[in-house]
Parts: structure tokens; C-alpha cells; sequence
């Protein structure tokens, strides 16, 4: 009898154990959980504090600046910093974010800016800083959301264009040839064409397809209005200028090169013209030492001079226990001087207009990209649009053959459902 | 009476003391993060702080209507383009890497090679390699000028840009059979379809850049089945074999009379696992493709990532996560149920029927 009943009578009391143990445990950590959430940041800057920095670092040379940097400020104001190399920042932003415990000062990418601070993820401290005004506003533009500016603009990257100066010579260019409108463009694309070479090569996607979008007056979001604005005529316009590049033969698609992105295929001089950031310089350098080449501004569409802006800011956790610390730690990070240094470490550019002049002087051959800062156009940033831009990206690759005003529709549609 | 009872209680304490280090760790590392994942997919939260705190608004089947629903929109067809892919993917992995691991398993466990050992080594070795580190080898291989196309191209084959090539295979087999044409597909295709895809987009089979990652998850994966094959196959004794072959069995009838009714349990545990294991497919896209070109190698488990990790959209990317369980829990029940042992159920069946039949004529003889 009690051998025939004990089966039984042992799972009903090991599910009873496991039920009794997970949800102790699911108490214990929605306790601790709620208890950091509802805890007051407190912003007291009295006393030495620890503060500890994200960052999602291009090599050595930017983690040394900044471990530099944030080491002279802790240094000067007797606090302490621990500065911490991310793998995957979006997953280790996420893991800090959802256990109440982010690291108090972090690399935010304008891409993802719109979710972070509209989950309140941020601290908004832009107005605290002193010369909040000296930051390029197109940049200050891509970190604010319904009128709130949340973070300080670490550096920025614009796009420009790449001229292969063997090529050029050879075509019997000259410097008076240097394309400044779309039709100046395709008219030096063709001479720069041949069997061996393209004459431009394009990266895929939003990223460099946008810039026509601006030269011509529109963009695939107003993100003012939170609205999107792909299907307005000038768009349409502005993709079928670039697929009538790709269709005369003299622009081509990375891929169709067989190269991972523009510089790949500009460096290996399978085209003998590319649109991209200042980032080319560093691979230019380490991979293709000997490709001579010259960097012009973008030129001009019918609605004037546009390219695309890159840019992380600083964040601030919200969560943060010394936001006023952190604040001063960021000032200090985003001092021009510190900017020029940074410049000259690893290759970026300041994001504060003051330290514009002293940068041309210091990289010359920079002054396209920088010029750039002024009338570019930072990315999508309304919340929300991160796969209805994926999915434009994945329409894009395909925009040789495709339908411009389909593409465009399509990302209007999708993007309107986000929004509404 | 007493006593055996207590005794019986201490032994029971003692047992519940033993498994309750591992009770403590499954429940706090598997069943309280599954449970709170189900909470998550039934709700808004947007990864900011604890999912049971209470600004989190719960929102019903929102998020599975989300995936299934006409309001669903591009999260639909994104997640029916997920799946789409990972239902070819497995479909072609699973029955070639079974076949491989078998027929590398038979090679091995013949009597008359040498250098056993050598093979067997030389077999499982993709398996125990990192596969981040393989992902890493074949985008340098199928890279447009990479090896392959290299010697495509010596045998006078202009091979495709593989990792950049998102035509599927059907699309591109029924347009060189001139069944369609892949630049103009036909109208009833293309006009109708369903949960937010074409039939034609359902119907394209893997792209090509999908058919590199099945080609290295079938090389990669095929030594670990090939082991457990190997092992299956020496618990088979010779003797056996030997009475089927003195019985007038040929290679042939030996081997599907004798040695695979004997594998059957291994057959099912290798599909079994290999089933699950296709299904959650996640390395080699995020190391290769991140999905791409235009969302091919697009899986349920890098797109329930990228939602929740890249876009903040938790409670979607939960769901996903739960979907792809049923999905799982569902084919493989199915497959047990397709690889059941016929033979020892209707022995079972028959058995308990003269068994009925016995107490039967035995109550009827006594009344």
C-alpha cells in the first residue's frame, strides 16, 4: 500500500519543492530588482565617487586615450574611474540596464539613441554642461528627442569623396575637374571608367544612399515631426540619380566587386572613386599604404551640398548614483584639447566648432570631411525604426534592379506603423 | 511497522538532501529565467530595470498576435521569412548530416581498415573546433575570389558571390528547367500567399548564401553523429550478422534487416538532436551573415536577438523565443512518434489482449 502510493506522493512533493524554490527565487529577485529601480538617484558630488565607463573601443589607440583622459580627471578631482572595453555594448548596455546596474558613463551610438532615451535609460545633463552651445548643432540635433537634449557628442565622421590620384591623372584630370554636381559626378565617373575599374563604387545601404536623399533636399524621416517622409518626390528623384550611376556601368556596388564595404574596393583600386567617412584614412594606411588619393567634399545635388553625419555621444545613465560626477568627467572628455587629442590618437573628429579651426590646421587634407559639419545630416533616430530600417538596408542591397518609389513606399509604410 | 516507516522517512530525507543542489541551480539558472521569459513575452517592458516592477504593462497576446497577425506588419514577415529559412535549413541539414555520420560510421566500423584511429580523428575533429573560428575559415573560402570560386573557376564554373547571392536555389533550379522565370516570377504566385509572405517567397528554398552555412554545419556537425553511430554499431555483435549472412542475407539485407532496426534509438537521438540544434541555428549567422543578403540566412533565434538586444523590443523577442519552443517541442514529439518501435507496441497490444482473453474464459469457467 504505502509502496504503490510513495511514486506518486514524491512527484507530487518534488514539483511542490521546485514551485516552492523558483518562486522564492522569483521573489528574491524581483525584491532586489524593485528596490534598485524605485531607488532616488543620489546626485551629491560630495566625496570621492567610482565611476565606470563603456566604452566600445576601435583598437588600442582609442582605449589608451580615453583610459589617458578619464585617468587625468580622476587624478584632478580625487575621484576614481575604471574604464571597462565592451565586446558587444548593446548587450552589455542591455544586461546593465535591465539589473538596475549600467555602467554610470557609456559610448551611445545615434542609431540606438532614440530607444535608449525614450525607455529612459538616460540622464539628460546637456544643459549642466558648460559650452553645451560650442557642439556642431546638426549633432546636438541627433541626440534630442521631443526637445530634449540628452548627451554631450563624443566626435563625429562625415561622409566625402575619395579620388584615386593615379587614376585621375591618367583619365587627364585635373583638379578644375573635381565633381561638384550630380552631373559633374556621372560625366568624371564615366572617364574614370574602364575595363579594369569602375569609376565609383558605392557601400550598401542607408548609410551612403542617404546622402543623395539630403543633396536633394529630403531624407527618409523628418525627425522633428516624428514622421516619415520617404515617399516625397525629391527621394524618389535622388534613388533613381544613383540607380542611372549603376545602370551606365561607371558606378558600381561594393559586392559586385567582390569588396565588404567602398574603402575595400577603393583601396584594391577596383574603383577609382568611393563615398566614404574619415575612417578610410586608418585602412587606407594599414592595408593600402601605397594607393595615392585626394579627399573632396561631396558634391552638390539640386538642393545643394548634403552628406551624412556619424556620431556617439556620452551617455549618462539615469540610473546613475553620481550623475554630477559623471557630468564633469564627460566636460572633461569633450574639452577641445582633449578632442584635438583624440584626433590625433585615433582619427576622429571634434565634435565642438572651437576646435574646428585648430583640427584643419593640424590634418589639412581633413577639411572635406570636416567641412561637412556643418551641413550635414545626422541618422534616423526616432525610437522604435530599428528593423524598418534593417529591412530598408536589406531592400537597398538590391536597389540596381529594384523599383526606387517601391523601396520607398515600402519604408514609408513600415515606418508609419512604427510610429503612428 | 513504525520503524521501517522511519526509517523509510530518513532515507527519503537523505535523498531529497542529495538533489537538492541540483534542484537549487536548474530552478534558479532554468526554470526562474524561463518562467520570467514567458512573463516578459506577455508583456511591454522595454529592458529597464525588473520585468515584474510595476510600471511594466502587461498586454495580453499582443506580442504572439504581433508575429501572426495582420497588425503585425514587417515584424510578420520578418519573423515568416525567419522561419521559412530555418524550415529549409533543417530540412536539408538534418537528413545529410544523419547520412553523412552513417555512412562515415559503416566506413569506420568495417574490420579491414587501417589507421582507424586516424579517421576517427580526422572525422570528428570539425566538431570539437570553435565555430566561430570555422564561420570565420569558410567567409574566407566562399568569399567572391576566395578558394572555391578559385577552382570553380579552373574547371571553367563562374561561381556565384556566395555570401552576397540571395537567390534561392528553387527559384534558380525551376528557372534553369524553365519551369518559371526568376526575373519574372508567375503571376499566381507572386499575387497570392500568406502570413505576410508571397507563395513565391515561400517557395524559394535557401538562398545560396544559406546553402554555405547548411554545407559547414553538415561538415561540422556530422563527427559528433558519426561517434555515436560508431558506438551503436560495436554494440551490434558480430554473431548476429553472422547468423543473418548463414541465413542467405546479403550486404544489403544484413544491413537493413539487421543493422538498422538496431539502430533505431540512435537514429532517433541523432535526429532528435539534430533537430533541435538546426532550429536554434544562431553562431553562424551572427559571426557570418547577421542575417543578411536581404534577410536569407534570417533565423527565429538571430531575429529574436536582434529585436530584443538591438531594437529594446523584449516582450516580441520572447514570444519569438517561445514560438520557436512549440515549433521544437512540436517536431520533435512528431519524430519520436514517426521512429516508434511498431513491432513492441503490437507485441504489447497483443499481449495484454490474451490476457483479457485468459480472465475471461477463466471467470466464465468458474461461473
Amino acid at each position: 500500500m504505502s509502496l504503490a502510493s510513495s511514486p506518486r506522493h514524491r512527484r507530487r512533493t518534488s514539483l511542490a519543492a521546485l514551485a516552492v524554490t523558483s518562486s522564492l527565487a522569483l521573489a528574491a529577485c524581483g525584491g532586489g530588482f524593485e528596490e534598485d529601480s524605485s531607488s532616488e538617484p543620489a546626485s551629491s558630488g560630495d566625496g570621492p565617487v567610482e565611476l565606470q565607463v563603456l566604452i566600445a573601443s576601435s583598437g588600442d589607440a582609442e582605449t589608451q586615450a580615453v583610459e589617458d583622459a578619464t585617468a587625468a580627471w580622476a587624478e584632478e578631482s580625487g575621484n576614481e574611474v575604471e574604464v571597462v572595453v565592451a565586446n558587444d555594448i548593446a548587450q552589455q548596455l542591455s544586461q546593465g540596464f535591465a539589473g538596475g546596474n549600467p555602467p554610470d558613463v557609456f559610448y551611445v551610438d545615434a542609431s540606438v539613441f532614440g530607444d535608449y532615451a525614450e525607455a529612459g535609460n538616460l540622464y539628460p545633463y546637456l544643459d549642466q554642461m558648460d559650452d553645451a552651445d560650442d557642439f556642431y548643432p546638426n549633432l546636438v540635433d541627433t541626440f534630442t528627442l521631443d526637445d530634449q537634449a540628452y548627451c554631450a557628442p563624443k566626435d563625429f565622421s562625415t561622409l566625402a569623396l575619395q579620388i584615386n590620384t593615379e587614376a585621375w591623372e591618367k583619365a587627364g584630370l585635373t583638379d578644375a575637374d573635381i565633381p561638384t554636381t550630380w552631373e559633374e559626378l556621372q560625366t568624371v565617373a564615366d572617364q574614370l571608367t574602364t575595363p579594369q575599374q569602375a569609376g565609383l563604387v558605392l557601400g550598401l545601404g542607408r548609410d551612403r544612399v542617404g546622402a543623395f536623399l539630403v543633396q536633394n533636399g529630403g531624407f527618409w524621416v523628418d525627425g522633428e515631426a516624428g514622421e516619415a517622409t520617404a515617399t516625397e518626390p525629391s527621394n524618389v528623384e535622388a534613388l533613381e540619380y544613383v540607380q542611372g550611376l549603376l545602370d551606365s556601368g561607371s558606378a558600381v556596388l561594393a559586392p559586385d566587386v567582390d569588396a565588404g564595404w567602398g574603402g575595400e574596393a577603393f583601396g584594391t583600386q577596383k574603383a577609382a572613386m568611393t563615398i566614404e567617412g574619415n575612417w578610410i584614412r586608418g585602412a587606407m594606411n594599414n592595408d593600402y599604404p601605397d594607393v595615392e588619393y585626394t579627399v573632396a567634399e561631396l558634391p552638390e545635388g539640386p538642393a545643394g551640398k548634403g552628406t551624412l553625419l556619424f556620431t556617439q555621444c556620452w551617455g549618462i545613465s539615469a540610473d546613475s548614483e553620481d550623475q554630477e560626477a559623471a557630468v564633469s568627467l564627460v566636460e572633461s572628455l569633450t574639452s577641445p584639447e582633449q578632442q584635438l587629442a583624440n584626433a590625433e590618437a585615433f582619427g576622429v573628429m571634434p565634435s565642438r566648432e572651437s576646435a574646428q579651426a585648430d583640427y584643419v590646421e593640424q590634418f589639412p587634407e581633413d577639411a572635406p570631411f570636416i567641412a561637412g559639419g556643418e551641413y550635414g545630416r545626422g541618422p534616423v533616430n526616432l525610437p522604435g525604426l530599428g528593423p524598418v530600417l534593417a529591412d530598408l538596408d536589406s531592400q537597398l542591397e538590391q536597389i540596381a534592379t529594384a523599383d526606387a518609389s517601391g523601396i520607398l513606399e515600402s519604408f514609408q509604410q513600415n515606418a508609419e506603423a512604427e510610429l503612428q | 511497522m513504525s520503524n521501517a516507516g522511519s526509517i523509510r522517512r530518513g532515507q527519503t530525507r537523505a535523498g531529497w538532501l542529495f538533489v537538492l543542489p541540483t534542484l537549487v541551480v536548474l530552478g534558479l539558472f532554468l526554470a526562474v529565467p524561463v518562467v520570467m521569459a514567458l512573463w516578459v513575452s506577455f508583456t511591454d517592458w522595454n529592458g529597464r530595470g525588473s520585468p515584474f516592477a510595476s510600471g511594466v504593462g502587461f498586454v495580453g497576446g499582443d506580442n504572439y498576435r504581433e508575429l501572426f497577425g495582420e497588425q503585425g506588419g514587417l515584424t510578420r514577415s520578418d519573423f515568416m521569412t525567419s522561419l521559412r529559412n530555418n524550415f529549409y535549413y533543417v530540412l536539408l541539414v538534418v537528413p545529410l548530416q544523419t547520412a553523412f555520420a552513417l555512412f562515415l560510421a559503416l566506413v569506420l566500423n568495417q574490420q579491414m581498415l587501417k589507421a582507424v584511429g586516424f579517421f576517427r580523428t580526422a572525422f570528428y575533429f570539425p566538431s570539437v573546433v570553435s565555430s566561430v573560428a570555422i564561420s570565420l575559415v569558410f567567409l574566407f573560402l566562399f568569399s567572391g575570389g576566395g578558394v572555391v570560386n578559385s577552382m570553380l573557376e579552373s574547371i571553367g564554373v563562374d561561381g556565384p558571390t556566395w555570401f552576397n547571392d540571395s537567390r534561392g536555389l528553387l527559384h534558380v533550379v525551376g528557372d534553369g528547367l524553365g519551369l518559371w522565370s526568376a526575373s519574372d516570377p508567375p503571376s499566381a504566385l507572386v499575387g497570392g500567399g500568406a502570413l505576410g509572405l508571397t507563395w513565391w517567397q515561400w517557395l524559394s528554398g535557401p538562398s545560396v548564401a544559406l546553402s554555405v552555412i547548411i554545407m559547414l554545419v553538415v561538415w561540422t556537425t556530422t563527427g559528433t553523429f558519426m561517434l555515436m553511430f560508431i558506438a551503436a554499431l560495436q554494440d551490434l555483435p558480430v554473431e548476429v550478422e553472422e547468423a543473418a549472412r548463414i541465413d542467405g542475407a546479403g550486404r544489403w539485407g544484413v544491413f537493413r534487416n539487421v543493422t538498422l532496426p538496431h539502430l533505431r534509438p540512435t537514429m532517433l537521438l541523432v535526429t532528435t538532436l539534430g533537430l533541435i540544434g538546426t532550429w536554434q541555428v544562431f553562431d553562424q549567422v551572427y559571426v557570418m551573415t547577421q542575417g543578411g543578403p536581404s534577410k536569407t540566412t534570417l533565423t527565429p533565434a538571430f531575429l529574436s536577438y536582434f529585436y530584443a538586444f538591438e531594437n529594446q523590443e523584449w516582450g516580441v523577442a520572447a514570444a519569438m523565443a517561445f514560438i520557436l519552443f512549440l515549433i521544437i517541442f512540436a517536431s520533435a514529439s512528431l519524430q519520436r512518434w514517426l521512429f516508434r518501435d511498431k513491432d513492441a507496441i503490437e507485441l504489447k497490444r497483443q499481449e495484454r489482449r490474451t490476457k483479457k482473453a485468459r480472465t475471461r474464459a477463466a471467470t466464465g469457467g468458474a461461473a
